[in-house]
């Protein structure tokens, strides 16, 4: 398969008054053609920021301080901004959270449609609005020739959200980034666009990367997984190995801590003790190890290596390590 | 089964928002006459998506809110005209825990000023005694006494939840209006403060209102479920019999909804996707308010509104054509 990305050691700062914020701690990562890529982790472990840093949208006091970010062999973070706003839209486009503060509310969607349209393609205005209709019904907007008029507090949150992914897919991007795409919706409506994303995947021949803290969202939709936590990559993994042998102790954590409803069954919950660390002076070592059970000394001194565990699958934790002490459902990686 | 006592009846509240005047006047019938009741030491659920009505009953019941119409019948004293004077002493047995941790703690107040507001307005404990009650009730919440003359400011969201948690248990309250209190958190916070919920419950046989829209989470801490949609209650009964045998079409596609952290589930393939939005509460028509994203819905549905009708024993459901629907 061909790569479309490939992330390098990237670390995102941010210098702010009260010290450096290290949102992004030197990770790395490739997406190749066709992959839905879930990073999953919660508040504060960077995913969104790396997110914002492909899409070169990390706004001062921010800054990518190291690493590449190559799309197709460029390196997006040594481009200018106007250079960048040449790929943005067209070729690497963004779905986000809160479609209401992400649309602009005084123009109507068609108009802020056909421009990202014709910004980017030598079509005319109204061929532009042809395709805009056409996006808008593939998003399953009903009477997309009237609602193409409409400003978005006419549509409901739902709908904006389609609007908004019609938009992202106007120029067939070759990399689709959806941060929190459903976080702001419903459960009924949360499903009809994850129906939705699941079958434009198809149409467009896009390759998606799609940030959410919800493990249910990335099962449903994707083929493999990044867990980040305190700005590092946990765990790399293909969906299925990631829930049924997961290879660190924070996804596994992360998996005990969801109810699973067994009828006629209470089960206390197994949570994650303690709290998310402090990214302004994040542990030294490993940045789970505070709250992790199996920790061990080298682990409050050093960050493990991404080990190997098979083709699919990887992991940061020293468990895997071949003097470490035996936990059970860890597997043991022989060191080159 | 053992004769058990509701400790809060609802019966037919309803709590209506009224803008505009003449020609312009809307009605926005937020909750519309729904009843339920809860048991003396039991978790009620009550479920539903954004606008449903949840939280502006949960708000009702603890008179945040007048209500429009209805009883709240709290060990049989109705609270729904009561003053504010003869109001306060049911203020102390009725608590609630609010779902931002941001917004619902003053950031000016100290945590012992948080905390203690409630135990000075019901002149509980003073002095040394008073003191002891906070430290007493931080450790309760997992919290440390040193935290007690900190600001908000300086505490974590899932940290800032237990001061109000701490905040709630300060008067000894019986009954605990639960609003969304663990959808600000992060997963790995939110079966922490689940936990610490259950013990809690466990140790002073607390009563709890638990409004949510996590299904799972809902179906874990509650003993019964309500569900609601656009003002009026669709469904009730027990929490595993509501996930295991749904009979309302709307209970059916929200709990097919729910996405499962498990990729080779087939719930995909049995999932009901739900046409349309939801409604609006404003000037609702008559019949179902449900009807029209309905893939069941008959003529009937569009003008009569259905009642609540108890289908099983402890199972109640509103829905003309349940029936026909579930084959009973």
């Amino acid at each position: 398969m061909k790569k479309i990305l490939e992330v390098k050691n990237l670390r995102t700062t941010f210098f702010t008054h009260v010290g450096e914020v290290q949102a992004v701690r030197g990770i790395s990562f490739d997406l190749e053609e066709g992959d839905i890529l879930g990073i999953v982790g919660e508040s504060g472990s960077g995913k969104s920021v790396t997110s914002l840093s492909i899409m070169g949208l990390v706004d001062d006091p921010g800054r990518i301080t190291e690493g590449e970010i190559l799309f197709e062999s460029i390196d997006l973070s040594k481009l200018t901004n106007e250079e960048m706003a040449e790929y943005r839209g067209n070729e690497i486009s963004m779905i986000f959270q809160d479609p209401m503060t992400s649309i602009n509310p005084v123009f109507s969607i068609g108009n802020q449609m056909i421009e990202v349209i014709m910004r980017h393609t030598k079509m005319t205005k109204e061929e532009a609005r042809q395709r805009a209709i056409e996006l808008l019904k593939m998003v399953g907007i009903p009477e997309p020739e009237v609602r193409i008029k409409n400003y978005p507090h006419q549509f409901s949150g739902g709908m904006r959200q389609r609007v908004m992914i019609a938009m992202a897919i106007s120029c067939n991007p070759k990399l689709l980034i959806a941060d929190e795409p459903t976080t702001a919706l419903d459960v009924t409506i949360q499903a009809q666009i994850l129906e939705l994303m699941r079958s434009l995947k198809d149409k467009i021949n896009s390759s998606v990367i799609l940030i959410t803290h919800d493990l249910g969202v990335i099962a449903e939709i994707c083929n493999k997984v990044i867990v980040m936590y305190g700005g590092m990559i946990m765990e790399k993994s293909d969906i299925y190995s990631l829930y049924e042998k997961p290879q660190h102790p924070y996804t596994r954590g992360l998996l005990q801590s969801v109810p699973k409803n067994v009828t006629g069954t209470k089960k206390r919950l197994i949570p994650i003790e303690g709290t998310p660390p402090d990214l302004l002076s994040p542990p030294k070592g490993c940045p789970f190890s505070p709250r992790c059970p199996h920790a061990m000394e080298i682990c409050l001194k050093e960050a493990s290596p991404l080990y190997r565990i098979s083709d699919t699958q990887e992991a940061s934790c020293w468990l895997h390590h071949p003097d470490a002490p035996v936990v059970e459902g860890f597997v043991k990686v022989e060191v080159k | 089964m053992e004769d058990k006592k509701p400790l809060l009846e609802v019966k037919d509240l309803k709590r209506y928002f009224i803008s505009g005047t003449g020609q312009n006047k809307k009605v926005l019938k937020a909750v519309d006459g729904i009843s339920f009741h809860i048991y003396k030491g039991e978790t009620f659920g009550l479920v539903g998506e954004s606008g449903c009505g949840k939280t502006t009953t949960g708000r009702t019941i603890i008179r945040l809110y007048n209500p429009t119409g209805g009883e709240i019948l709290f060990e049989g004293k109705d609270l729904a005209h009561l003053s504010e004077k003869e109001m306060l002493p049911y203020r102390k047995r009725i608590q609630m825990i609010f779902q931002d941790p941001y917004a619902s703690l003053n950031s000016r107040m100290t945590v012992t000023d948080i905390i203690a507001e409630g135990i000075d307005t019901h002149h509980l404990y003073f002095g040394q005694e008073r003191q002891a009650r906070i430290y007493d009730l931080l450790e309760k919440v997992g919290l440390k006494r040193e935290h007690a003359s900190r600001y908000p400011h300086e505490f974590s969201g899932g940290q800032r939840q237990r001061i109000g948690i701490a905040r709630a248990l300060a008067v000894n309250p019986e009954l605990i209006i639960c609003d969304e209190p663990i959808s600000a958190l992060d997963v790995s916070i939110q079966a922490q403060v689940v936990n610490m919920l259950e013990d809690l419950q466990n140790e002073f046989g607390l009563t709890y209102l638990f409004i949510a829209h996590d299904l799972s989470m809902v179906r874990h801490i509650s003993d019964r479920i309500g569900v609601m949609y656009l003002g009026k209650m669709m469904e009730v009964t027990t929490s595993d019999e509501l996930y295991e045998n749904p009979l309302h079409p709307y209970t059916k596609s929200l709990l097919s909804s729910i996405p499962t952290p498990d990729p080779r589930n087939s719930i995909r393939d049995r999932r009901v996707i739900l046409k349309g939005d939801v409604g609006s509460p404003i000037n609702p028509k008559p019949g179902c308010r449900f009807a029209s994203r309905c893939q069941y819905a008959t003529e009937r549905c569009f003008t009569d509104t259905p009642e609540l009708r108890e289908l099983k024993p402890e199972h109640f459901v509103s829905c003309h054509n349940v029936e026909e629907i579930n084959r009973i």
